[in-house]
């Protein structure tokens, strides 16, 4: 196929748009926003693909995935082979075709991006995973891995934990997730809706692990069930991978007013708890008129849920203007084809109640941009005399997390950063012989892609371990 | 899953429950509680743990109905299974020889302090215990809490058991008398009345821990909602406590927070079939 175009012809495709669910709709329903592609759009963009020697998207991939091969696969299509290449590199392809922030990673590096937009590298890879989890009998063929006789305990069902277990156990190693909550795939489960990840995806993701010997247990809290310690006397090596698990608060007035959520709350009653379905009897605020406070992908997560549970006015209110917002690029774009209203250049000063405690109002302050900070990013400063004030009846915080100390308590001897992170060097490794870490516990908040790419490390670094202590 | 092996009624709506638990058990201190996911899609409710036995992998949980939730918790058979049991969570009771130490319940907090004093009278205090309820039929572990205190006070509010009145009429006695002033003081039950023994103990100064229960989703500091302002400070109730130096508490923003989804509830009591409303109602009243 790929074979008849010419250099010509393939420069003259244009980037495939991705179909996605109208947006009046999709602000009151909970269905996935974006459809993906079909064979024929798949085909055809990954026509696109120049085939470069030397392959700078991969550079930009935290995993690591043959994106020319995968694609040069898709081209020709031969989907069982592109999904071969892609489930060789990436636990989770089906996960990552859907939030990874691509825009950043593989297809800023993308030569084609410059002139006619780089090859929609996340769609495919989103469309070949989800082929690839239609037709599991297209894909059988490779050999069970020699048991190593080696067991690891992975703290933490997210994405570092599960990228984790399924690089380990296919390398022949057993494999113990514990996972705190009662439902698998940490944030990826509790934080990110399902009109951006559909909780079937998760299901299906873990299902494939669980068949390549992967055993899961719910509602084990390390630290508190049981300690690290413990699972190290178990085990011949541990992972934690265990998130950034305390909301930061906003210290203001009027924090504890009903109505007041963290993100992590927020999300968790809808995602994992189903407050957003009327068969489940999980308890959530519906706010006619919602305040989220934040630029991340958190915030829009919130604002977007808030949107779809109803709200007539749901707001973005943060304190730099959009250039500095740390959310993806699409999710502001579909946050605001949806009506979510963007409030920037302010921050919050007091929120308002009435005298039964529930929220009615956010008092908020002008901001301009200063010199630039520690970030790098320029600094908000506040315009004298210049608040204003908003009549909300919800408002969500979602200005990020800091590290949760209930493992780490328990592990006195664990070496952590100042800011209570655990620490280790580049391959995942903790202070604690055979036990290595990752993800938003070593990072702070960070994305998805970066927690997998550091589990797929300290996978690399936990089979070296197992095998020099043989 | 987590079997439940044994479910006895001790009060209108009150259960005690013995669920199979192996490795709560073995790890669980005094002070601590489980989070409860009865069935698949609901909510996550917060239970002290009142005794465990590590060698029978076993875990005890008082339980009142007061919800779809709780209804379904403590309407599990013996043999019947509850979905998802998580924990132990919160920190142990910080237990110090004292001396002379008070124990007050309330309701089903009686069975949140029956834990408490055991460790309280294990660790060497001499320990009186206050209990109190509505009537007879409220007044649960009086027996049982019995075998480790000095005395059990009985309140009622009506007066068909023990004296009427309210705890902390009977705490009040306690504490006038000199040879019996306790040096400390624990108390667990409905808010309102941890706060009146609150502003009892304050102007004394006796040292008072409370146990709190905000609404909590994780129990692992995960979702903030469980805050609570204790001097003036904001904590959460799931890794910061549950128990706190009553002194300290924001008992009106407790109390507060605490109605947040009262309609919501109502609701769903309302959507019950007629006879399990009943039940709730009976207790809620």
């Amino acid at each position: 196929m790929k074979k008849n175009l010419s250099h010509k012809e393939i420069m003259a495709i244009k980037r495939v748009k991705m179909p996605e669910q109208d947006a009046q709709d999709r602000s009151r329903n909970f269905k996935e926003v974006n459809l993906g592609l079909n064979k024929e759009q798949a085909i055809r963009e990954a026509q696109r693909c120049l085939q470069c020697k030397s392959q700078p998207c991969v550079d930009g991939c935290p995993v690591r995935v043959r994106i020319p091969e995968f694609i040069e696969a898709v081209a020709e299509g031969d989907l069982p082979e592109a999904a071969r290449i892609l489930l060789a590199d990436n636990t989770l392809p089906a996960v990552c075709g859907r939030v990874c922030p691509q825009e950043d990673q593989c297809e800023v590096l993308c030569v084609r991006g410059a002139k006619s937009g780089p090859v929609a590298i996340g769609y495919l890879e989103r469309f070949v995973a989800d082929w690839a989890m239609e037709h599991p009998e297209e894909l059988t063929g490779g050999k069970p891995p020699q048991p190593s006789g080696k067991s690891v305990a992975v703290v933490g069902s997210g994405p570092a934990g599960l990228t984790m277990a399924g690089e380990l156990a296919g390398m022949g190693h057993s494999v113990t997730i514990f996972e705190a909550l009662h439902d698998t795939g940490g944030v990826l489960r509790y934080g990110i809706p399902e009109f951006r990840l559909p909780k079937r995806i998760v299901d299906l993701e873990v299902t494939r692990l669980q068949n390549l010997g992967v055993s899961i247990e719910c509602n084990v809290i390390v630290g508190k069930t049981v300690t690290l310690e413990e699972l190290s006397e178990e085990f011949d090596a541990v992972f934690i991978g265990n998130g950034a698990g305390l909301p930061v608060m906003l210290d203001l007035d009027g924090e504890n007013l009903k109505g007041v959520y963290s993100a992590n709350e927020y999300l968790t009653r809808v995602n994992l708890m189903g407050a957003w379905r009327n068969d489940v009897p999980t308890p959530i605020i519906h706010g006619r008129q919602v305040a989220v406070i934040g630029g991340g992908n958190t915030a829009m997560d919130a604002v977007r849920t808030a949107r779809r549970l109803g709200a007539e006015r749901a707001i973005i209110l943060y304190r730099r203007s959009e250039a500095e917002m740390p959310a993806r690029i699409e999710e502001i774009k579909h946050a605001k084809e949806e009506g979510i209203e963007f409030i920037l250049l302010a921050a919050p000063l007091e929120i308002l109640g009435d005298e039964q405690g529930w929220v009615t109002g956010l008092r908020c302050q002008k901001m301009e941009l200063g010199e630039p900070d520690a970030s790098g990013r320029r600094r908000p400063v506040p315009i004298p005399g210049t608040t204003f004030e908003l009549e909300v009846d919800v408002v969500v915080n979602a200005i990020g997390t800091r590290a949760n100390p209930l493992l780490t308590a328990t592990a006195p001897n664990l070496k952590l950063s100042p800011k209570g992170n655990i620490e280790t060097d580049n391959t995942g490794a903790t202070n604690l012989p055979g036990v290595f870490a990752g993800g938003d516990i070593v990072r702070g908040g960070a994305t998805v892609i970066l927690a997998m790419g550091d589990g797929k490390n300290a996978a690399a670094a936990i089979d070296a371990y197992l095998k020099k202590n043989d | 899953m987590f079997e439940v092996l044994q479910n006895d009624t001790l009060a209108p709506n009150v259960h005690r429950l013995v669920i199979r638990a192996p490795r709560i058990a073995k790890a669980r201190k005094s002070g601590q509680f489980v989070i409860i996911h009865p069935e698949k899609g609901g909510e996550r409710i917060p239970l002290t743990i009142a005794d465990a036995d590590p060698q029978a992998g076993t875990i005890t949980l008082f339980v009142q109905a007061v919800g779809p939730s709780t209804l379904k918790i403590v309407g599990t058979p013996v043999g019947d299974s509850l979905q998802d049991i998580a924990g132990p969570l919160g920190k142990e009771t910080e237990i110090e020889r004292w001396g002379k130490v008070a124990c007050v319940g309330g309701g089903v907090g009686t069975a949140v302090l029956y834990p408490l004093a055991k460790a309280l009278a294990d660790a060497g205090n001499e320990v009186t215990t206050i209990i109190g309820g509505r009537a007879k039929p409220f007044i649960i572990l009086a027996d049982a809490l019995a075998e480790f205190s000095r005395e059990v006070l009985i309140t009622t509010e009506d007066g068909s058991l023990g004296k009427q009145g309210f705890v902390t009429n009977a705490l009040q006695e306690l504490i006038d008398d000199p040879e019996l002033c306790p040096q400390a003081i624990f108390a667990v039950g409905p808010v309102p009345m941890m706060r009146a023994v609150c502003e009892l103990t304050r102007p004394y100064g006796i040292k008072t821990i409370v146990s709190l229960n905000p609404i909590m989703i994780d129990g692992t500091g995960m979702c903030g909602g469980c805050r609570v302002k204790i001097d003036n400070e904001t904590k959460f109730a799931c890794v910061d406590g549950p128990e706190f130096d009553g002194h300290q508490v924001d008992f009106a923003l407790l109390m507060d927070r605490l109605t947040m989804y009262r309609e919501q509830e109502a609701k769903l009591v309302g959507e019950l079939p007629p006879e399990l409303q009943k039940k709730i109602i009976k207790v809620k009243k």
